[in-house]
């Protein structure tokens, strides 16, 4: 089949950038969405164009690096789907695609589709953990926890870093990838012994990133390619209020988390 | 060259504890005048870095991804094994040392495999204590799978993302060294060369990916932790960045390269499509606890498999491996599915697949129970074919997956560069000519959270003392050396593309040094790498500059180092006239097919020593010694 891409061009960082034209010939429908974009890139090498610069890595869906906005609805729009399991029988002939980079104040982009998604890093640094050095850990079995709260917390681990919750956003609220690592944490026995300055910290870091905050528009859930549900917000919010009620903000979570 | 492997005195099973004691200590204060550089994030680089960082190193860690935490480790599905024996079903340490010597066809060094074995089990309390959401049973307590090659279930999983949340697990403990500020982080940062000081490995040079920028850091210690090479096929289930190019500039050093030749092709992957395909995809090999491995027994019969009846299948594994049935490891599964299609019985439109069945195991538990074990792997695998698992079998193929080779290292995880480690996939010390099923992800964490942390003291107790920085013309050396080969790289301005020239060298390395090997095939490809080689260097085209994120730029520099490495690959394969594990030399073979080892000839690790360009590589020979296990025939019958 053949498509037309309105794909984001951008040089660098303090380019302005532009949406441009770029028609794609041989594309074939048992091909992935960057597979189709490989043969567009090397169409373009041939013609001597610096090819569309896209973060990719794993190419099945677990590692998060993938990352674009594809006709306005991040990773595409194939539910719980990245961009890289996502293929192209799901477009037709003819189609036109527009595909850009994540939106937000928080992920400068970088060239092209790239973006700097440093800023949700910096969120785990401040309090993303349980506090445990490597060795004395008790016994795996020393600490039962009940099947349905690992399950839980495994529905929050599930969440892979993309950003697609921010990008989908429209105050670009970073508040469902927070959530589901608080709530993972929250859900576990390991994780009751910090879970106030945890909670703490990591929302001080979020605010102070240039995240915006959640006002229930549910695009993130939407949108989230682990399906992470957004009553994960719900119960970090109650996470909050427990540790403004053991009043932790602020100064004594950040001497926990050695800021 | 000497080789001293540095293995303890004593009975096996003390060697370890006994080691540690044998260690020199850094005092806590002492230890922040130490530093580290680690290169790699996954679960060996990530734990290494976070571990260190914690007993007062100064740790710098470095990665090319946007993130530590999309370190390939993330893609390992199935699970990590354990000698907890919590099923009480007769596992013990003994039993996954045996399990996993025997399994790696006798060519991983005993000592190391045993001390693998040992502190298994700490991982998993490690990992648990971290938060990591293991599957459990309903009475609160951790459940365990059976893996391939294995009669004991001893596999811990987190759903179909053992790999990813383990990953998680010590990027979190990572993460927080890095907000104390005890880890400096590079993300985006490639190592494009390895800097030795009067032979002590004492830095790297790396190229910022965003800005083009060159630096030299220098550290008392490297440690490289950058994974495997199977990417060296073009096609594998590795992620698109995985390379081979720190070890092998590490290689260039003086670090000798071990057993290149023994490559590990996944039973359990989805088959090709197109030649537009960019990456094969695996699927958990947890499957084959479920799903049953057949073929049609009619040549060429194109009929959908729901028609073909029961007795016009041929379940190959249960026929000839009836033991282990469709567990059979992961090279002897790999191999029966070639076997099957290259005889003219495969499926598919390109008769390169093998069906993978559910249809008893629906019958026996319940589509209900299936899919909650294996309900995301269902899902990618309609995802990505189009066709429904749960009306229609599986279609699978082996694709290359893991690499057992890689730098030589002694029982304390350095190469013979003092001063240079090398830890997880990125070495090659403990999974011989075959890994089973679960093992990558014990290693990688056995390495970083509980062997590095002590013997990376020894060295830096003895030779940490000697300070060098990067105004040293070595490092200025390697600093313009990379340059310059950035540089030419962006001059050459030929014709081909950087990718058309690594699928013309990965479709060469599949057909002549994939799943079977011969002496007439390597000595073809021998004389064919060169000749892509050049027409690398004459005719590939990088476009735009050095300044800027440049992809081409980035993968061309890569492909330099794998036309380089595959030579060094086939060289190895063709010296080893025996077939063992993943490495299967078609003459070498029992009248029933399998792989016919030569222990009289071969009970050695190959170790390769660069001899500078266009000159041969010469070997040296780790002789490996069996002293608790018997050298004996691998059966899975």
């Amino acid at each position: 089949m053949k498509l037309t891409l309105h794909v984001w061009r951008q040089k660098s960082r303090d380019d302005k950038g532009r949406l441009e034209i770029i028609v794609a010939n041989n594309v074939n429908s048992h091909m992935s969405f960057l597979e189709m974009l490989d043969v567009v890139n090397e169409e373009l090498i041939a013609k001597g164009v610096d090819p569309i610069h896209f973060d990719h890595d794993c190419r099945e869906g677990i590692c998060g690096m993938c990352s674009m906005v594809i006709n306005g609805v991040a990773h595409g729009h194939l539910k719980g789907t990245t961009v890289c399991q996502l293929h192209m029988r799901y477009f037709k002939d003819g189609d036109h695609i527009y595909i850009e980079p994540w939106r937000a104040k928080a992920f400068p982009i970088l060239k092209d589709l790239v973006v700097d998604r440093s800023a949700l890093d910096r969120i785990m640094q401040a309090g993303g953990f349980i506090s445990v050095r490597t060795g004395g850990a008790p016994d795996g079995n020393a600490i039962p926890v009940p099947k349905d709260d690992a399950e839980k917390a495994m529905d929050a681990a599930a969440c892979i870093g993309c950003g697609s919750c921010v990008a989908a956003c429209p105050n670009a609220s970073a508040m469902l990838f927070v959530a589901a690592k608080v709530s993972q944490f929250a859900y576990l026995p390991q994780g009751q012994v910090e879970r106030e300055n945890r909670v703490s910290a990591m929302v001080a870091q979020m605010d102070a990133e240039g995240f915006g905050s959640c006002t229930n528009h549910y695009e993130c859930e939407a949108v989230c390619p682990k399906e992470i549900p957004v009553s994960m917000i719900a119960k970090m919010n109650r996470e909050y209020a427990r540790a403004l009620k053991k009043q932790t903000l602020g100064e004594k979570a950040k001497v926990w988390a050695g800021a | 060259m000497k080789l001293d492997a540095k293995i303890p005195s004593g009975p096996l099973a003390e060697k370890w504890d006994k080691h540690i004691v044998d260690l020199k200590l850094i005092n806590p204060a002492n230890k922040r005048k130490y530093s580290v550089i680690v290169v790699g994030s996954g679960l060996a680089g990530a734990s290494a870095a976070a571990s260190l960082a914690e007993l007062g190193y100064i740790v710098a860690c470095f990665c090319y991804q946007d993130s530590p935490r999309r370190a390939h480790s993330i893609s390992a599905q199935g699970g990590i094994n354990a000698a907890k024996n919590y099923q009480n079903d007769g596992d013990s340490i003994y039993r996954l040392f045996y399990d996993t010597v025997k399994g790696g066809d006798f060519r991983a060094r005993e000592a190391n495999v045993y001390r693998l074995a040992q502190v298994s089990n700490a991982i998993i309390d490690q990992c648990v204590a971290q938060g990591v959401p293991f599957g459990r049973e309903y009475g609160g307590l951790l459940g365990n799978r059976s893996f391939g090659g294995a009669q004991v279930s001893r596999t811990f999983y987190a759903r179909g993302q053992t790999g990813q949340q383990l990953l998680l697990g010590a990027y979190s403990a990572l993460s927080r060294q890095i907000g104390l500020g005890t880890v400096k982080m590079y993300n985006r940062s490639e190592m494009l060369d390895l800097v030795l000081v009067d032979g002590h490995a004492k830095g790297i040079v790396v190229r910022d990916m965003i800005s083009g920028k060159i630096s030299s850091h220098a550290a008392d210690a490297v440690i490289l932790a950058t994974g495997g090479y199977a990417n060296v096929f073009y096609l594998s289930t590795n992620a698109k960045g995985c390379n081979v190019t720190a070890i092998y500039r590490a290689h260039k050093k003086g670090a000798l390269f071990a057993n290149p030749c023994f490559t590990q092709i996944h039973p359990t992957c989805i088959p090709v499509s197109g030649d537009y395909q960019s990456k094969l995809t695996l699927m958990s090999e947890s499957l084959r606890n479920d799903g049953r491995v057949w073929v049609p027994k009619n040549k060429g019969d194109k009929r959908n498999p729901n028609q073909i009846p029961e007795n016009e299948r041929d379940y190959y594994l249960e026929r000839k491996y009836p033991a282990y049935g469709n567990l059979a490891p992961r090279d002897i599964s790999s191999r029966s599915a070639k076997e099957a299609c290259d005889a003219g019985h495969g499926v598919g439109e390109t008769g390169f697949g093998v069906y993978l069945d559910f249809t008893d195991a629906f019958k026996r538990v319940g589509k209900g129970v299936i899919a909650e074990r294996y309900g995301n792997l269902f899902e990618m695998y309609e995802r990505i074919t189009g066709e429904d698992p749960y009306s229609v079998p599986m279609r699978i193929y082996p694709a290359p997956h893991y690499t057992m080779g890689g730098l030589w290292v002694d029982y304390n995880l350095m190469s013979n560069v003092p001063g240079l480690h090398v830890l997880g996939e990125a070495n090659y010390s403990d999974h011989g000519a075959n890994r089973l099923g679960a093992s990558a992800l014990m290693q990688g964490l056995a390495d970083g959270y509980f062997v590095i942390p002590y013997t990376i003291g020894d060295y830096l107790a003895n030779h940490g003392k000697v300070k060098v920085n990067t105004d040293h013309a070595e490092f200025k050396k390697a600093e313009s050396e990379a340059a310059e080969r950035t540089k030419k790289l962006l001059s050459i301005k030929g014709k081909r593309s950087v990718d058309s020239i690594h699928k013309e060298l990965g479709t060469v390395m599949w057909e002549y040094c994939g799943m079977g090997r011969n002496d007439a095939g390597l000595r073809k490809v021998l004389k064919r790498i060169p000749e892509i080689r050049d027409e690398f260097w004459k005719n590939v085209t990088v476009l735009a500059t050095n300044e800027e994120i440049n992809h081409s730029l980035e993968k061309a520099g890569r492909l330099a180092d794998f036309l380089e490495f595959a030579e060094l690959m086939c060289i190895d394969a063709l010296d080893r006239q025996e077939s063992c594990g993943g490495h299967f030399r078609e003459e070498y073979q029992t009248p029933e097919g399998e792989a016919q080892r030569n222990d009289q000839d071969y009970c050695f690790v190959s170790c390769w020593e660069y001899k500078g360009p266009g000159a041969a590589p010469v070997m040296h020979r780790e002789p490996l010694s069996f002293e608790t296990i018997h050298l004996a025939q691998r059966s899975y019958k």
